[in-house]
């Protein structure tokens, strides 16, 4: 069986899979990394969300050969290892961004990737339009545009605290 | 999915020679089409040839008047690409709305151009801007490349290596997109080249092309309300349950207007 080596938070593993083994299948099947979710595989929901080099993909889209000497990074390799969230994680909880939190990795991983490629910073609309691949049923996305909108100003520095929601 | 052998060969004449020898083997870019396609077994490759490990059929170069656009370059290279927003910009601005961020950072224009989706964008813009299409055997002109629905010159087995799109005096895109899917329902890439004025239209049809009367009419008078004046025929349009022929037909004057706006 083919063999694919890479990097995943920062961990590197070589792992057996077959020709048509996705990424999101290495990552939860084989690594158990099961905080990357499958909710459409169609290439349409953003629930599988990674960071492949420094690019949001849909991990779902993706074969895991094609990940052969790649870097990836997942929802579970955001947090310090004290457990201290990343500031995106921060502001979906302090902003209420999830309901039942099955989109959330994946919205996670597309903001964090979106506000990092706007070091000048993103307007409502433009977070809006970053979030094309991301599919939420619950929320109705504006808890989720709040939360990016507050997170980018801790992530850029322009803020050392995020901004508490308003009550 | 059902398996397959999976090759990553390192430059074309190895992905030609590992396509030739099996006819069933399928060359794979950004994955973007062929991978949903495969989850449907709409197609069974005994092996899929990855191009991403041929360093040649990446990037933008600008050669005196033409920009040669890799096969294998990312949508998302293309519109944030300096020589593509400086030379064509409507193509820059058309790469930066295709699908959604995580579809451009893996979907490559010979995937897309290679694919002939009527839905898809590049086309419009390759037909348009009178390009040509660049493969390992032979050079050919996008008026002969695009065949209808999902077909091409492409002969099996044959790459597509690069686009040379010929700069021109100035272009527009509008499109309207499916609100769901995102692909395009109908929309315009109008140009002035110098082999004249062309205006292309994608998503109504079961392919992209050349709207005669639009084309007669922007020739006469390069003008929005000159455009808005020549009606679509419905006939032969999609129809669908996004949207009827007639509606598509509606959309059609309505993109290439506002295409035209945008040329300026
Ligand atoms: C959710 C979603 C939304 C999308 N929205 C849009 C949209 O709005 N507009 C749009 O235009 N597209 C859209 N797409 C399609 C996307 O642009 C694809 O990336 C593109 O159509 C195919 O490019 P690819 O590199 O992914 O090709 P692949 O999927 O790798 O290949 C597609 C086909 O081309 C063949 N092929 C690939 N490279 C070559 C080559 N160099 N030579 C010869 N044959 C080749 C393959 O064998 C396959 O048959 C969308 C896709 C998704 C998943
Ligand atoms: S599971 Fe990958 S896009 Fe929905
Ligand atoms: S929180 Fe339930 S799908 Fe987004």
């Amino acid at each position: 069986m083919p063999q694919v080596t890479l990097t995943v938070n920062g961990k590197t593993s070589t792992v057996e899979v077959e020709g048509r083994t996705l990424l999101v299948e290495l990552l939860r099947e084989k690594l158990r990394l099961t905080g990357t979710h499958v909710g459409c595989d169609t290439s349409q929901c953003g629930a599988c969300v990674v960071h492949v080099d420094g690019d949001s993909v849909k991990s779902c889209t993706m074969l895991a050969l094609q990940a052969d000497g790649a870097t990836v990074t997942t929802i579970e390799g955001l947090a310090k290892p004290d457990g201290t969230l990343h500031p995106m994680q921060e502001a979906f909880r302090e902003y209420h961004a999830l309901q039942c939190g099955f989109c959330t990795p994946g919205m996670v991983m597309s903001a964090i990737d979106l506000v990092q490629k706007h070091p000048q910073g993103l307007s409502e609309k433009e977070i809006r339009e970053g979030l094309e691949g991301n599919l939420c049923r619950c929320t109705g996305y504006h808890n989720i545009v709040k939360a990016i909108a507050a997170a980018q100003d801790v992530m850029h520095g322009r803020r050392s605290e995020l901004q508490p929601a308003a009550e | 999915m059902y398996d397959f052998a999976y090759h990553k060969p390192t430059s074309v004449a190895d992905a030609v020679k590992i396509l030739s020898a099996d006819p069933d083997a399928r060359p794979i870019s950004g994955g973007q089409t062929l991978l949903p396609a495969l989850k449907h077994r709409l197609n069974k490759p005994t092996a899929v040839v990855d191009l991403s490990g041929i360093a040649e059929l990446k990037g933008v170069k600008r050669q005196g008047d033409k920009l040669v656009i890799g096969a294998l370059t990312k949508h998302m290279d293309v519109a944030n690409s300096p020589e593509v927003q400086a030379a064509i910009p409507a193509l820059a601005q058309l790469a930066s709305g295709i699908g959604d961020i995580q579809v451009r950072n893996r979907g490559t224009i010979g995937g897309s151009v290679a694919n002939n989706d009527p839905a898809a964008d590049y086309p419009a813009a390759v037909l348009a801007l009178d390009a040509t299409v660049v493969t390992d055997k032979r050079r050919i002109a996008a008026d002969d490349f695009f065949q209808g629905m999902f077909t091409t010159a492409l002969e099996p087995g044959e790459l597509l290596i690069a686009v040379e799109f010929p700069i021109p005096e100035k272009a527009g895109y509008a499109k309207m997109r499916n609100p769901a899917s995102r692909y395009v329902m109908a929309g315009a890439f109008v140009a002035k080249t110098k082999s004249g004025i062309r205006v292309v239209i994608n998503g109504a049809g079961p392919g992209v092309f050349r709207q005669a009367d639009m084309e007669k009419a922007l020739t006469a008078n390069w003008s929005a309300d000159s455009v808005g004046a020549v009606k679509q025929s419905a006939d032969g349009l999609n129809g669908d349950i996004h949207g009827s022929a007639e509606y598509r037909a509606h959309l059609v004057t309505v993109m290439a207007k506002r295409a035209v706006t945008a040329a300026g």
